[in-house]
């Protein structure tokens, strides 16, 4: 920080020093954070009391779901994370270029982890697994499916569709970030806020890589 | 007492003076005009609030309530709970008062995020809108609970516009929440350490982590709700697989901790106000303070006692029920705490201290009838009667209302720069008193007599009591309208107030009334505790004050 002293902009009106908006900022996202995890945990907790009641049904729906396909999501999300790492770091050391690329790394996978998941969407509209839009008691083998199965999907599009709303919101954050961050000066300044872009992207990996397991890989009662 | 010493600066505008645009109201970051904003607003919706109760009162003077359908009785109780909940008592202290005052006690310029706080109020008004306009449109009968599957499969109301406006008006409150917070930890003064910090502060602070961590809850709940309506799914439904106990535990996880939401930020404006007009030292700061973040983390622990009837474990039960019991310590060592204070403290009965005295009181009353609940054998006979309502009413009106109502007469000066009248302020006072508790003590017989709540109609035996009840409820009606009629007046015709009417110790009081813009001239620096009321000359001049402090020059001189 005090070799870049000359570059450090002003604080905003109500801080004393740039450490401490610094502070506020980095504080503010965890706090924001923790309320996420609570947004995000109380339907982790619906989900697991309703698989407590119906492991059957629950194990049987996690079948239905394409596991290979999130498990790639997966890879592709952790890589993602391991670029917005490199974005954040770059920012630290103020290298604009660097910041850009690995930004747009990011967003690059995101949009991949976003278009399996449209893809996944999409086999499970074929085998008429979504509630409310065409869901079918007979699975596309001819097999009759336990009534909680509905249940089972119910959670999980709304646990994964929760998530791919935070990983758009994520994106447009990135994006703009990237844009702007052509302008001379704007990743010094912008310090603060690219770190914080990070700890949200962190998190929403982090929440997929608890809902990878919770919906694909408990398969069995 | 926070005593702070700042560089003679030529007299800066106030807060009030510094723009007179619209705009310059709607779009202002400074955390005065949003809490102004918001005063405004949450006026509006007690207004709304308190006309749907009038209406019920009205309707229960007769046993076969001949005024209103019960259906259309439904939607007022509802209308009365939703409004008076979410868009009166959670927002009322700590958006007004605790945006107000929490950077001026700390010794900041503004809130760390000012932005954000704007965001909140306009998330606040979005949401009011569509809950209002549910209202508008029909209403809603599902009592302010939304108890599934009543709410989410049978009722034929306006739930969803409902749930959506609590939905958007929850992120305000998170909001608000997480700004508090973050300020309280990094925008503190030089010397403000936490051990120095009002108890007004630490209350806030427990309230925030409660706005932080319970809110979220709840808006995922509601969503779930809206939902099942929406797509006819079975989240909630039986017939599914879903599970309608499992809202209960839901909605009750949030709302219960809501309950501390409501209450917490009034036991800080008690702290303040005792110790004014006590002339002490807060007794037992640390303990105070620390009960605070104790109320906020037990209160997470204690949703079961909503639900002993509802066919939750007996187990469950036995452990909610002690723990009910546990929550009770800490607001009791406040009220023993508030209590000592006053012991042998030269105490003058102003207005907002009358306010406070009568929070203490009823606060015991609430509180301990919560108790009489929280035993399980005795909730089984009183849970869904009109025990319940005058219990919580005691917490919610007796505590939360008298509470918002002593810090408004007691920061008054502070905010406006003008005087209320003393004696109208204390008329007020006492009628509110009065009806209040003419209005709501006879509820516990009721409800120990068996009469259940949200009935339109009831058994003729009850009449006598109702009807006292009723006319308790006309009686604080006016006791309402008065501050509203005095309060307005005062903003032209008041006394000019002067810096420290109270002669209260508090950074609050060493800037001018109204604060100017950005606070303070130069940033304070603290040394000495909180509530150094001891060191107070009789004239008001502080003992330790007059000491030279160093002076940090604020950047920028602003």
């Amino acid at each position: 920080m005090t070799s870049h002293a000359a570059v450090e902009p002003p604080p905003a009106f109500q801080f004393e020093d740039a450490a401490q908006q610094s502070n506020a900022a980095t504080l503010g996202m965890w706090a924001f954070l923790a309320s996420e995890v609570l947004f995000f945990g109380s339907l982790v907790v619906s989900l697991m009391i309703c698989r407590l009641r119906w492991p059957q049904a629950f194990a049987e729906g996690a079948k239905e779901l394409k596991w290979w396909l999130g498990a790639i999501n997966t890879a592709v999300l952790l890589g993602s994370s391991y670029a917005m790492a490199l974005a954040v770091e770059a920012a630290e050391k103020q290298i604009a270029k660097r910041v850009i690329r690995n930004l747009l790394i990011t967003a690059s996978l995101g949009i991949i982890f976003l278009a399996i998941k449209g893809t996944e969407y999409g086999l499970e509209y074929h085998d008429h697994l979504i509630p409310a839009i065409n869901y079918s008691a007979v699975a596309p083998d001819g097999a009759e499916r336990l009534p909680q199965v509905q249940l089972f999907m119910i959670f999980y599009f709304l646990l994964t569709l929760l998530h791919a709303f935070h990983m758009l919101i994520g994106l447009t954050g990135i994006g703009i970030i990237a844009i702007r961050a052509r302008r001379p000066g704007y990743v010094e300044r912008s310090k603060n806020m690219i770190d914080g872009l990070g700890l949200y992207w962190h998190f929403v990996d982090i929440v997929w890589v608890f809902l990878f397991p919770m919906l694909y890989l408990l398969r069995h009662p | 007492m926070t005593s702070v010493v700042y560089r003679p600066a030529p007299p800066k505008p106030s807060y009030l003076a510094a723009g007179h645009r619209v705009t310059s109201w709607l779009l202002t970051h400074d955390h005065k005009r949003i809490a102004v904003l918001y005063m405004i607003s949450i006026t509006g919706f007690f207004i709304i609030g308190g006309i749907a109760a009038t209406l019920m009162r009205l309707s229960l003077l007769t046993p076969d309530g001949s005024l209103t359908t019960a259906d259309f009785y439904n939607r007022l109780f509802t209308m009365h709970g939703v409004v008076m909940v979410w868009f009166f008592l959670i927002p009322s202290i700590p958006t007004t008062l605790g945006n107000f005052l929490i950077p001026l006690m700390i010794g900041a310029r503004d809130l760390a995020f000012p932005r954000l706080n704007l965001l909140s109020w306009y998330l606040f008004v979005i949401g009011g809108i569509f809950t209002i306009s549910a209202l508008v449109a029909g209403g809603v009968d599902t009592g302010w609970t939304f108890y599934t599957p009543y709410s989410s499969s049978f009722s034929n109301t306006h739930v969803v516009l409902t749930v959506v406006g609590i939905f958007i008006a929850g992120f305000s409150s998170i909001l608000t929440g997480l700004n508090f917070i973050v300020t309280l930890h990094s925008m503190r003064a030089p010397g403000m350490y936490w051990r120095r910090l009002p108890l007004f502060c630490w209350s806030h602070y427990a309230t925030s982590i409660i706005l932080v961590l319970a809110t979220p809850v709840l808006a995922m709940t509601l969503m779930m709700v809206a939902v099942e309506r929406i797509f006819r799914v079975g989240i909630f439904d039986p017939a599914l697989g879903g599970d309608p106990l499992l809202f209960q535990h839901l909605f009750w996880f949030y709302s219960h901790p809501a309950v501390y939401i409501m209450i917490l930020p009034g036991m800080a404006v008690v702290s303040e106000v005792i110790a004014c007009f006590a002339r002490k030292r807060v007794f037992g700061y640390g303990f105070v303070a620390g009960a605070s973040i104790a109320i906020a983390l037990v209160g997470f622990l204690v949703w079961g006692h909503h639900m002993f009837v509802a066919g939750m474990s007996m187990y469950g039960g036995f452990i909610f029920s002690f723990l009910s019991f546990v929550v009770a310590v800490p607001s009791a060592v406040k009220v023993f705490n508030w209590t000592a204070t006053l012991y042998k403290g030269s105490i003058s009965l102003t207005t907002p201290m009358l306010y406070a005295l009568g929070f203490i009181g009823l606060f015991v009353v609430g509180g301990l009838t919560g108790l009489f609940l929280a035993t399980l054998a005795l909730d089984v006979h009183l849970t869904d009667t009109y025990f319940v309502i005058a219990h919580f009413h005691y917490i919610m009106v007796g505590g939360a209302v008298m509470a918002y109502m002593a810090g408004l007469h007691f920061w008054w000066p502070k905010i406006t720069g003008r005087m209320y009248p003393e004696w109208a302020g204390r008329i007020a006072a006492l009628i509110i008193f009065a009806g209040f508790n003419l209005t709501f003590f006879p509820q516990f017989l009721l409800g120990y007599l068996g009469m259940p709540r949200r009935y339109h109609s009831y058994a003729p035996e009850f009449q006598v009591l109702n009807v006292m009840s009723t006319a308790g409820a006309s009686i604080l009606a006016v006791g309402y309208v008065m501050p509203l009629i005095y309060l307005l007046w005062s903003l032209k015709w008041g006394a000019i107030a002067g810096d420290n009417p109270w002669k209260a110790m508090g950074m609050e009081w060493t800037v001018s009334s109204p604060p100017p813009k950005e606070n303070f001239a130069t940033t304070p620096i603290v040394n000495e505790e909180a509530y150094a009321y001891d060191t107070m000359t009789p004239q008001g001049g502080g003992g330790r004050s007059i000491m030279p402090v160093a002076i940090k020059p604020n950047r920028g001189g602003a």
